[in-house]
């Protein structure tokens, strides 16, 4: 196995290092930030791996977390287009925690903002919101340029690999590196001298690679943009693919947890006799704010919870839903904390008689990620060293926040990432890292494995916010003059800032607003205010974000706007973009030449459509529904993206069928509600998702003219609560404003 | 109590309580971690294996009461001897997370050994119980559709 080395006193980006029986490629980063980068003290700067070649042949380092994006599969592609291997014979790992390969010292050079944990953990969210072509480095908060950045930086990886070890070759046969070609894994030399990559691979070490590589043109292609196997595919259809809850140690104990459901508060007291009278059980072990049970199995453990009799402090915030929408319905009135968009003068428009000017008022629920594994995490800790097995979105993190829970130095800690069933924001959280890692120091010797049941899992998340909106438009000659837009939420930026580094950022939240404010529409007068809600509920990222409540606002009321224009609602939108983001009105074009939206209709069914435009891909989507024994029915949907460049279109079809499906569910049937301070859902009973026979048929084309890469892994959320609220309006005349909408109809299923 | 258990052909000399789950005798006791745990309350499928060959959800199953003999989803297939669902699975490239997959699997195993040409209809019936966060489902039906027709062409 490779030793990583430190490297003094290299400044370039793509190195090479000496492992053990072969070389090291990869891009050198600082260590820590530094005052003057372009002169680092010995020792301050570091080789990241992404290719390792030794004797045992080529391993590829993805070091970001598998959660089915795809990132296994296509970082390993990006190298692998320029290293010229043969896909079977690749071999992929994790590497060391990700916070090696997400430097802030580095990463200050290109975020507009000068803090090293914030940058870092932004840099970390945007890695764990998304899949990968936004992973690389998206510019989610604006004025980032790393996703181009590391996409090429992946390909350079591999292109100096290759001419390195063609080099070596040359070096060795005498031959000009001119007359040398790669293929599989080999250096080919005229008259068909070949010389496998592992075979130079020590040679390769000694060398300089080279600085300057022209990177492949997309014309010559051979793993990107087309559908390649997934890398994690054999193992995750046999049962093989270790995901935390898997890890297996010998003399493991299994534990579980039961925390207050008082989110925030603490535990007055606990008696632990029945429990620890319990056959199998070892250890109730006192947390603070709830217990963990160390026992034999993890059923004895989940029976022994049960068993504590405890006594819990109270919840730091409304004890019902319906207080909490008050409190978040009254900061609509209260001051801005943001005004992202002021297009035009909506404060001084003069209406006319003959214009149209409607308004109205939606709500959507907190809801869960409810991730199909449970929170989960394996721990050993020795006195010295504490070892942590979990599906993290943020390792680095993880690693700085256990090693505080347990007394130990960041060195000491170290977090092997394993696959994540199921991430959607919710494990770039440390918290079952941290729990994981104190259950282990109380059991200090002895490996545990924590594994939450489906109902503390559901009852502990940082939920997506309730929010609500007030909208109000302006239309003149059938056209939309005005939009005026006011959200209120709890704001999920401050919150996890707050958790994440010790305080929360002053200043507008873009995040509260993007999906509103940000939309690609040419609307002459068009404002945009936030307004934040002060609630002590725990909030977090959830597939979207911010998108994910405000494009259900925002093209629900476009929506009631074309109706009020007496327009067509897709020819209405169509229009607005047309004049402002050509992509975007492209992805429109596309749903409704799909849908055959201005052709005939099958009778007793409706249709509607939703645009969106988030994390810089432009998704279009057009759901039908029919209406069955008076429940509704989802036909078919299609789905119309604009990812600029699509680097693996299987991947990116089934992350926009992810995405719509993740957002249907939680716009038909997902609520997360309080009652006594206590949320009232505990399992897939009371919160359920889209099954398999309520799925319809979904068409996905793929667009590229943005001219960028795009993500992938979110924007399929956004447009879905609102298509579908727009089809139920075409087919009942029902406009629904507030979610889920089996609060107001029913679905067959 | 002391009893055997048959699982995946081999049998196992086990000496744990009658009312645990079959779900974690498999994944703490055997280390058959295939199985998953979703839901422990037969609302998601996850933990889907087969007891004399009928696909059962074995969160719901206590130890004392299996009746037959079990196969998990290591004992399907393997790696390099894929069963013709589990072949299917990587041939229409199914899995996202990947976490619930050996539940839909043998879920999708149990339907095409009693139902070798199953319709959509079918398999909506079939497979509902399954759940999947990542959305899988397409490509679910389309592979079971698949495995289907390479089952029958034996």
């Amino acid at each position: 196995m490779a030793r990583w080395g430190q490297i003094a006193r290299r400044t370039f980006l793509i190195g090479a290092t000496a492992v053990v029986g072969g070389v090291a490629f990869g891009v050198w980063q600082y260590r820590r930030d530094l005052p003057n980068p372009l002169t680092p003290e010995p020792g301050a700067v570091t080789l990241n791996p992404w290719i390792i070649i030794d004797q045992t042949g080529v391993t590829l380092i993805a070091a970001r977390a598998e959660m089915g994006q795809g990132v296994y599969t296509t970082l390993p592609a990006l190298l692998a287009e320029e290293l010229d291997v043969d896909w079977h014979q690749i071999r992929v790992i994790h590497g060391p925690a990700a916070q090696a390969y997400y430097n802030a010292g580095l990463m200050s050079h290109a975020l507009p903002t000068t803090d090293y944990d914030r940058t870092a953990w932004q840099e970390m969210m945007v890695e764990a919101m998304s899949i990968l072509p936004k992973m690389i480095g998206l510019q989610v908060t604006g004025g980032s340029t790393s996703t181009l950045d590391a996409y090429d930086r992946l390909r350079h990886a591999g292109a100096t690999a290759r001419e390195t070890l063609k080099q070596a070759a040359a070096d060795r046969l005498g031959v000009p590196i001119g007359q040398l070609e790669t293929r599989e894994g080999q250096v080919i030399a005229p008259g068909g001298v070949t010389i496998r990559y592992q075979d130079l691979a020590e040679d390769a070490a000694r060398l300089d690679p080279p600085r300057q590589i022209d990177l492949r043109p997309a014309s010559q292609w051979r793993y990107l943009g087309r559908a390649m196997p997934r890398l994690d595919m054999v193992e995750k259809v046999t049962g093989t693919a270790g995901f935390a809850i898997d890890k297996r140690l010998p003399g493991m104990r299994f534990a579980t947890l039961r925390m207050t459901p008082h989110l925030g508060g603490v535990m007055r007291s606990h008696d632990a006799t029945a429990a620890m009278a319990m056959a199998g059980v070892d250890r109730v072990i006192d947390l603070g704010h709830g217990i963990a049970v160390v026992a034999q199995n993890t059923w004895i453990a989940m029976q022994a919870a049960q068993a504590v009799a405890i006594e819990w402090g109270p919840a730091p915030y409304p004890d019902t839903s319906q207080e909490m929408m008050g409190v978040i319905r009254a900061a609509l009135d209260a001051p801005a904390n943001s005004k992202l968009r002021d297009d035009g003068d909506v404060e001084g428009l003069d209406t006319q008689p003959e214009d149209r000017v409607i308004t109205a008022e939606y709500s959507v629920p907190w809801l869960a990620h409810a991730t199909m594994e449970p929170m989960s995490a394996a721990a050993h800790f020795t006195g010295d060293s504490l070892q942590i097995w979990a599906g993290s979105q943020a390792p680095g993190f993880a690693e700085a926040a256990a090693a505080q829970a347990v007394g130990l130095s960041a060195e000491q800690v170290q977090c092997h990432v394993t696959y994540l069933g199921g991430g959607f924001g919710r494990r770039g959280e440390s918290d079952f890292i941290v729990l994981a890692a104190r259950v282990a120091h109380a059991m200090s010797g002895t490996p545990v494995l924590v594994t939450w049941s489906r109902e503390e899992d559901m009852r502990h998340d940082f939920y997506r916010p309730a929010a609500a909106a007030r909208m109000r438009g302006v239309l003149r000659d059938g056209a939309a003059l005005a939009l005026d837009g006011r959200v209120a939420a709890p704001s999920v930026t401050r919150q996890s800032m707050a958790r994440m580094t010790g305080s929360a950022p002053p200043g507008p939240d873009k995040g509260h607003v993007e999906g509103m404010f940000n939309q690609p529409y040419a609307i002459p007068h068009y404002r945009v205010t936030g307004h934040l809600a002060d609630l002590a509920v725990p909030v977090g990222f959830w597939r979207s974000v911010g998108n994910s409540f405000n494009a259900f606002f925002m093209e629900s009321f476009i929506d009631e706007m074309a109706i009020a224009a007496d327009r067509d609602p897709l020819a209405f939108r169509l229009a607005l973009a047309a004049r402002e983001h050509a992509p975007s009105a492209g992805v429109l074009r596309a749903v409704a030449e799909m849908s055959g939206w201005d052709g005939p209709r099958a009778a007793g069914t409706g249709r509607g459509v939703a645009m969106t435009h988030s994390f810089h891909t432009p998704v279009a989507v057009v759901i039908e529904v029919a209406e069955r024994d008076g429940a509704i029915a989802l036909r078919r949907a299609w789905m119309a993206c604009d990812v600029g460049t699509a680097l693996d279109p299987s991947i990116i079809e089934a992350q926009m069928i992810g995405g719509l499906v993740y957002g249907l569910s939680a716009a038909m049937m997902e609520e997360i509600s309080f009652a006594g301070g206590v949320v009232e859902q505990g399992n897939f009973t009371d919160y359920d998702a889209l099954r398999l026979n309520q799925m319809p048929p979904v068409e996905v084309r793929i667009l590229q003219s943005t001219g960028h890469i795009g993500g992938v892994g979110e924007p399929g959320t956004p447009p879905a609560a609102p298509a579908l609220a727009n089809a139920i309006f075409d087919l009942t005349g029902r406009r629904i404003r507030d979610l889920p909408l089996n609060k107001h109809l029913r679905f067959v299923g | 109590m002391a009893r055997q258990l048959r699982v995946n052909g081999t049998i196992h000399d086990l000496d744990l309580p009658d009312d645990i789950p079959l779900l974690w005798v498999l994944r703490d006791a055997l280390g058959l971690t295939g199985t998953k745990y979703g839901c422990g309350v037969a609302a998601c499928g996850a933990c889907t294996v087969h007891i004399a060959g009928q696909a059962v959800r074995s969160c719901q199953v206590a130890l004392a009461d299996v009746w037959g003999p079990v196969t998990t989803i290591e004992g399907l297939g393997q790696p390099d001897a894929l069963h013709a669902v589990q072949q299917a699975w990587v041939d229409h490239q199914v899995v996202q997370c990947g976490y619930c997959q050996s539940g839909q699997i043998m879920q999708a195993a149990d339907l095409l050994a009693r139902q070798p040409a199953p319709s959509d209809a079918d398999i909506d019936a079939a497979m509902a119980g399954n759940l999947c966060r990542c959305g899988t489902y397409p490509r679910i039906r389309a592979a079971v559709h698949s495995a289907a027709r390479a089952l029958q062409a034996g």
